[in-house]
């Protein structure tokens, strides 16, 4: 009883000791609000990597993908069909995006994926990310009148704001379409001008050109598969580089040939200017089969199909937000493109070897899965128009070719053993088959080596502050010296002495410990607040959302975590009071009355 | 075997908790300690407490200090002695050896006609804490603790805490009434740094009294006291002496305070000097 009463006075009086588990408080808050803070960011960067990254993924080892993927499906799920909730067929190619912004030429290199937006599976779970509230929804690839999200959906309160998005889609087209219209028109104005003051015989134009007839069959043979694209090719020329780009192929048509070639290659609206200086024959042969023989004055009326971007969109793509903008100084974006406007996309053919084609496409809108290593190289484009590009479908069958097959389980922890299963199945040499843990697994074990090392880290200091109870408790057994004599004088046994500071060290631990707790979980749960309330004090934001992608500081308490961090610092707390204790059961009780 | 002191009468406790306190003796009881608890307090010399031949050696580095040369003294039960000497004659040493908080080197200590410093630790503990209380010239009070809780602290140490807790009620009462005994009914909850020095004694012997020990061992009670608080203190232990027939054995280098006694013990030079 005795024990109880004076490890409790002790404890009230001995303010010494307190300080000493201070470090222990600090040591086990620490180590709640850092483990919470790891465990939440562990956790949402897996989620975000995970994001859009299916949980088994069969993908095809060459460019040309495997035939027939609802073949490979059906093999699929007869193996664990049982386990797998979604499949989904894409395409997937290296691509190189181009973009025109202010005058120059933006150039990225990009993963192009080709989903099908119907078939549900990966693209509805992809939906979640995009911009578009209708596109959560019910994604599409076809372009919305506006309603973007200027304010970042996921942010929450105090979330991104982007004032770009406010117009984009069709009224940000129409705007640009109609700018781009007007001037070419103007254009086409000035080269029927052209061609009126300079009359030109229009049979010697061709006649002088031999070199324009034989190179014509040539750009003819993709142009039958790519009608559109090449209708639309210039599109990406933004409408205020249209006039230069008809002064361009004016000027190197005077430089490099005759007079009258020029006003031949003027029936082609808007001339395309390749990067080699050389005038494009591509449009000379849409305009062509058309009109063979050209009506110099009824030119703007003469043009077979004329993309008109301001009531047309090109086959729908979904950029990733990283690739569209740069982040200036006070953490906004600025956007390069914004949906509504059309972008280049160069990518291989499946043949062998293969060729590069390029397709105009239309922003329809962003995803930002949060994960920068995504948003900055996806881009999602329907399955079958990048399947009809690539020469992916098989002529006679219709059945088309896919380069991978994502595949969404149950139950995410089956991802191994469906794994084991399909690689048993698939021939190696054909076929990779992967898991997302599998794809992310260096970046997933360097988290986990790193929380280790942390906890590690921060129970030294814990451990730190057992010796630093150790040397306290020896000052207070030396202080309680004559305190112990007369303990043992009154019949106090050397354990009741032991029992005594064990006591009061476990009692130490408890309080120590337990106030730690609560100022950790104190801390975890308003972390976000101090955080908001360091920034002002200091002036620099400690947590910066736009950094880290997160609006608020991502948390997770986890009790079993907390209940060792307290074990192990009461167990810490009681083992530096052994050594002491042991020592003040020793004293001889004498020579301890005596002490002064 | 219960020994139970039927001639001495215990006015301040209840006779369950006197019993109680007898019946925790664990020490070896010879015959001729049971003949005697039926003799009258008065006429019986036979001895309660004794010192035989003992001896003790402090060492200060290589250096031996003998202290005790083979000290004999015999306590009869119920007498009130005082063993005086110079300073460093051993009295305190020997007084200490008496109380078992030390060993001999030599020599035995004997308790109600057992031999008691031989015995396992546990047992010279409970010894000590039940049978042979002591008091300091330093009063050794624990300055954490209450003037009550003090009082208290060997019966905390005695039983375990549940014991203790079924039986506070009871503690307690009894606690208070020996502060009321011995005066310091109006002092029970201050600490000992806001009493006096013959409050602080007075505190001890209190505390000395709770576990109703047969014999009280006081080691220089009235030293640091001035000579009014002193003869005070000294009234006290008579009248426990005289009235509930506790043996008391004094160390003082006071000869004034030695002459109250009822005998008086010379030490000189680790020994026992002819009276």
């Amino acid at each position: 009883m005795y024990k109880l009463l004076l490890c409790w006075r002790y404890l009230r009086t001995r303010w010494i000791a307190l300080a000493s588990i201070v470090s222990v408080t600090l040591g086990v808050a620490t180590m709640i609000v850092v483990n919470a803070v790891m465990d939440g960011f562990t956790t949402e960067m897996q989620n975000r990597i995970h994001g859009i990254l299916s949980d088994v993924v069969v993908e095809s080892r060459n460019m040309e993908g495997f035939y027939d993927p609802e073949w490979h499906i059906a093999r699929i799920r007869e193996a664990a069909g049982d386990r797998i909730e979604t499949t989904t067929v894409t395409v997937t190619v290296p691509a190189m995006l181009n973009f025109q912004y202010r005058g120059t030429w933006v150039t990225r290199p990009v993963q192009l994926i080709g989903i099908d937006e119907h078939a549900g599976g990966m693209a509805s779970e992809f939906a979640q990310y995009l911009q578009h509230p209708q596109n959560r929804q019910r994604m599409t690839f076809a372009l919305h009148d506006g309603g973007y999200d200027v304010k970042d959906a996921s942010g929450g309160v105090g979330g991104l704001v982007r004032p770009q998005l406010a117009d984009a889609g069709w009224k940000h087209r129409r705007r640009w379409g109609s700018l781009f219209n007007h001037q070419r028109y103007v254009e086409q104005q000035q080269q029927q001008m052209q061609q009126q003051t300079v009359e030109p015989p229009p049979m010697s134009g061709k006649s002088t050109e031999p070199a324009s007839e034989s190179e014509a069959p040539v750009t003819d043979e993709p142009a039958a598969t790519e009608a559109p694209a090449d209708a639309t090719a210039d599109v990406v020329e933004v409408a205020d580089e249209v006039a230069n780009d008809g002064s361009n192929a004016n000027a190197n048509a005077t430089d490099g040939a005759p007079a009258p070639d020029a006003a031949n290659t003027a029936t082609a609206p808007a001339a395309a200017v390749v990067a080699d200086g050389t005038v494009a024959l591509t449009q000379q042969s849409a305009a062509t089969p058309a009109e063979p023989a050209a009506d110099p004055f009824g030119a703007p009326a003469a043009a077979p199909h004329m993309f008109d971007p301001e009531s047309e969109q090109a086959t729908g793509c979904i950029l990733g937000m990283g690739l569209s903008s740069y982040r200036v100084e006070n953490g906004r974006e600025h956007f390069l493109i914004v949906p509504g406007d059309d972008i280049k996309l160069t990518f291989p053919t499946a043949g062998q070897p293969p060729k590069a084609i390029s397709d105009v496409f239309t922003i329809v809108d962003f995803y930002q899965s949060k994960m920068s290593e995504y948003d900055q190289s996806f881009i999602f484009v329907p399955l079958r128009k990048l399947q009809e590009l690539r020469g992916m479908i098989e002529p006679r069958t219709g059945v088309g070719f896919a380069s991978s097959i994502q595949i969404k389980l149950r139950n995410e922890e089956d991802g191994d053993l469906v794994r084991d299963k399909l690689q048993s199945m698939f021939p190696p040499e054909l076929y990779v088959i992967s898991t997302w843990r599998d794809k992310q697994g260096p970046l997933l074990a360097a988290v986990a080596m790193e929380t280790a090392i942390l906890n590690v880290l921060l129970f030294m200091i814990i451990a730190v502050a057992g010796f630093g109870i150790l040397a306290i408790f020896f000052m207070i057994v030396v202080e309680k010296t004559r305190d112990i004599g007369i303990l043992k004088s009154l019949g106090a046994s050397g354990r009741g002495i032991l029992g005594i500071f064990l006591g009061y060290g476990l009692s130490l631990g408890i309080v120590g410990s337990g106030v730690g707790m609560v100022i950790g979980l104190l801390f975890v749960v308003y972390i976000n607040e101090i955080a908001a309330a360091l920034g002002k004090v200091t002036g620099r934001e400690v947590f910066d959302p736009q950094i880290y992608y997160f609006s608020r500081i991502p948390t997770i308490i986890e009790p079993l975590t907390i209940g060792w961090i307290v074990l192990g610092a009461i167990a810490i707390a009681v083992m530096a009071s052994v050594l002491p204790a042991r020592r003040a059961s020793r004293l001889h009780p004498v020579e301890a009355l005596r002490y002064e | 075997m219960n020994k139970k002191h039927a001639p001495i009468s215990r006015p301040h406790l209840p006779a369950n908790l006197a019993a109680e306190s007898a019946g925790a003796v664990a020490v070896a009881e010879s015959p001729r300690a049971e003949d005697s608890s039926h003799a009258s307090r008065r006429t019986a010399s036979d001895t309660h407490l004794a010192a035989v031949n003992l001896q003790k050696t402090y060492y200060k580095g290589r250096t031996e200090i003998p202290v005790l040369r083979g000290a004999d003294v015999r306590v009869r039960r119920g007498e009130l002695l005082a063993i005086v000497g110079q300073s460093g004659s051993g009295k305190t040493t020997l007084l200490h050896l008496l109380g078992l908080l030390d060993s001999p080197a030599a020599g035995e200590v004997r308790f109600a006609g057992g031999r008691v410093d031989n015995l396992p630790s546990r047992q010279r503990d409970r010894l000590r804490n039940s049978k042979i209380s002591m008091i300091f010239q330093f009063y050794h009070l624990l300055p954490e603790l209450t003037t009550l809780e003090n009082v208290l602290s060997p019966r905390m140490i005695r039983d375990g805490v549940l014991n203790y807790w079924r039986h506070r009620r009871q503690h307690h009462a009894a606690a208070a009434r020996l502060v009321e005994l011995v005066g310091l009914k109006h002092r029970s909850d201050h600490r000992p740094r806001e009493l006096s020095g013959g409050e602080m004694q007075r505190a001890a012997i209190a505390r000395a009294l709770i576990n109703e020990p047969e014999v009280l061992l006081a080691d220089e009670p009235t030293g640091n006291l001035d000579r009014g608080t002193g003869t005070d203190i000294l009234k006290l232990l008579r009248t426990l002496n005289r009235q509930q027939g506790l043996t008391i054995v004094m160390v003082t280098h006071d000869e004034s305070i030695a002459a109250q006694a009822d005998r008086i013990v010379r030490l000189a030079d680790g020994r026992v000097a002819a009276a």
